[in-house]
């Protein structure tokens, strides 16, 4: 394991080394690309000052947000379709052509209806949550084998215990992987939304990017893009992997 | 017959009555008669085998019993009141293990307990605890399912099965995946475990000798639709050997009346 960090981590040193000494000896124009050397200059600036973390916090309570009303509506409306037709036969097959949809496409209507406001960015990130985390519980709960079920109405299980000590737990995997890929799709959407519309209350770091380039400041560019890379990073290492972890333990799974 | 049979039979209520069960399916082809015209009665502490060909009905009537499925025709009284769907005093055992992934052994011993009333937390694991001992699993208590033999998940689904106290276990082929040597050995834990805890037992199985050395009494089923065509009672001292004299005798006369039963079927 730090075996392999390592290795990555020396790959990257070496990266960045012949990315300076190129910029150095002039490959092309600093402004365009500047060295990781400027980049870094700007990123401990702006941790300095504050802006950087002003940023990390709009975007990531934001997301926040926007990804827990997901959660909120996407797991009992999955349920909802994976027990009943009808369900599926309605909401399920909208999950089904909305996921299709990027939800930054949503940007548009969100701000005719909620103006440039929070609710605006909200809306764009359930909107990009809520149906992958419909779907994949839907079908992790229907894929659960009936003998389950069945062995836990022999034991007293009943309508609501079910749900919870059986469907829930057993569709586990699926919704593990539902709520990644929902996050992927809320923090992509996020940060498009955030590029595109200004909003008032709040500068987020997909702003930031935006600034960046109307001030030709290409360190600030490439600082950011950095920060968001490391957020996703971490978000993985923080949310995913335990999660992940557990449910190989436990279920035995290579997932 | 022998002291305890008759004993068994005149002094106990019997603990499972079936009249007139049948049970049809509405299949993609058609209706299916899984099960037609079963008249059963099994006395409290008896261990019954049900015997019969695949696809005769042995799961369907398991099901029935277990209140997991209604009957078409027919009633069926457990204890004397009719089943009207699962309950505690009758837990099965399934074809397969059907344990709960994502609990650890204990977890799943623990969850008919979970369920009951009026059991504190504690004792609920003093009790799984003893059943997982009955088993001879204690050492497995924290090991996720994933990580046992198919022997040991047998043995989990059989502690899971004995924890809520049922007085009636239904079993439907539970060792059928199991090696020769692995099942010998938990047909002797299982006869220990009856003896000891005094449970009504229907068990379900293909293999005649393994009918013969656990039942009191062996049941035969024919398909088409699914009916119970005979009645054999084992009186040989306990515990048996399947490799002994006796059962061989036993089983190759049961053979012989399936075989009879199975051509005038097939003459149909
Ligand atoms: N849910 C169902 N729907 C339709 N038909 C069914 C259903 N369950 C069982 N059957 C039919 O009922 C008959 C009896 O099935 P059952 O599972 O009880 O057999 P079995 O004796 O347990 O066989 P095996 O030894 O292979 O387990 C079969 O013909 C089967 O096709
Ligand atoms: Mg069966």
């Amino acid at each position: 394991m730090t075996r392999r960090v390592l290795n990555f981590v020396a790959f990257l040193l070496l990266l960045l080394a012949a990315w300076e000494l190129l910029v150095r000896a002039g490959a092309w124009n600093a402004v365009l690309l500047p060295a990781p050397s400027t980049v870094f200059v700007y990123l401990v600036g702006a941790a300095r000052d504050g802006t950087l973390l002003e940023a990390a916090l709009v975007t990531g309570r934001r997301l926040g947000v926007g990804y827990a009303l997901g959660l909120v509506g996407g797991l009992p409306l999955g349920f909802l379709c994976a027990r009943f037709q009808f369900a599926r036969d309605t909401i399920g097959v909208l999950a089904l052509g909305l996921q299709t949809l990027p939800s930054v496409c949503w940007a548009p209507l969100a701000l005719l209806w909620f103006g440039q406001t929070e609710a605006a960015m909200t809306f764009v990130v359930v909107m990009g949550t809520t149906w992958s985390i419909l779907l994949a519980t839907a079908d992790g709960v229907r894929a659960i084998p009936p003998i389950w079920v069945r062995a836990a109405r022999t034991m007293g299980s009943r309508r609501l215990h079910t749900v919870f000590n059986v469907l829930l737990p057993g569709a586990l995997p699926a919704i593990v992987s539902g709520f990644k890929q929902g996050w992927a799709f809320a923090w992509r959407s996020l940060m498009a939304a955030e590029i595109f519309i200004t909003i008032l209350t709040g500068f987020g770091l997909g702003q930031m990017l935006h600034y960046g380039r109307e001030l030709h400041a290409m360190d600030q560019v490439l600082g950011v893009m950095a920060v968001i890379v490391g957020i996703g990073l971490l978000a993985e290492q923080i949310l995913f992997a335990p999660a992940e972890r557990w449910l190989r333990r436990r279920f035995g799974l290579s997932l | 017959m022998t002291n305890t049979a008759q004993l068994l039979d005149a002094d106990l209520p019997a603990k499972l009555v079936l009249r007139g069960v049948g049970k049809t399916f509405r299949g993609n082809q058609g209706d299916v008669a899984a099960v037609e015209h079963v008249d059963l009665e099994v006395a409290e502490g008896e261990f019954v085998c049900l015997l019969g060909a695949s696809g005769c009905g042995k799961s369907t009537l398991l099901a029935l019993v277990a209140g997991l499925e209604r009957p078409t025709s027919g009633e069926i009284l457990a204890h004397g009141t009719p089943v009207v769907g699962p309950g505690r005093d009758r837990m099965v055992m399934f074809q397969e293990h059907a344990l709960f992934p994502w609990r650890t052994v204990l977890g799943n011993v623990l969850f008919g307990l979970e369920l009951k009333p009026g059991l504190p937390r504690r004792a609920r694991t003093e009790v799984a605890m003893y059943y997982l001992e009955l088993v001879g699993l204690t050492k497995f208590a924290h090991a996720s399912i994933h990580e046992l033999s198919g022997g040991m998940r047998q043995r989990v689904a059989l502690a899971r099965a004995l924890a809520p106290n049922p007085q009636v276990l239904l079993m439907d082929e539970p060792f059928a995946a199991l090696d020769a040597m692995t099942r010998e050995r938990l047909y002797g834990d299982l006869q220990e475990i009856c003896r000891k805890r005094r449970k009504t037992v229907l068990f379900v199985t293909h293999n005649v000798r393994e009918a013969c050395v656990l039942g009191d009494r062996v049941l035969l089923m024919t398909p088409h639709p699914g009916r119970i065509c005979g009645d054999f009672r084992v009186e040989l001292p306990r515990p048996r050997d399947i490799n002994g004299v006796d059962i061989a005798t036993l089983a190759s006369r049961i053979t012989t009346t399936l075989r009879a039963e199975e051509t005038k079927d097939g003459g149909r």
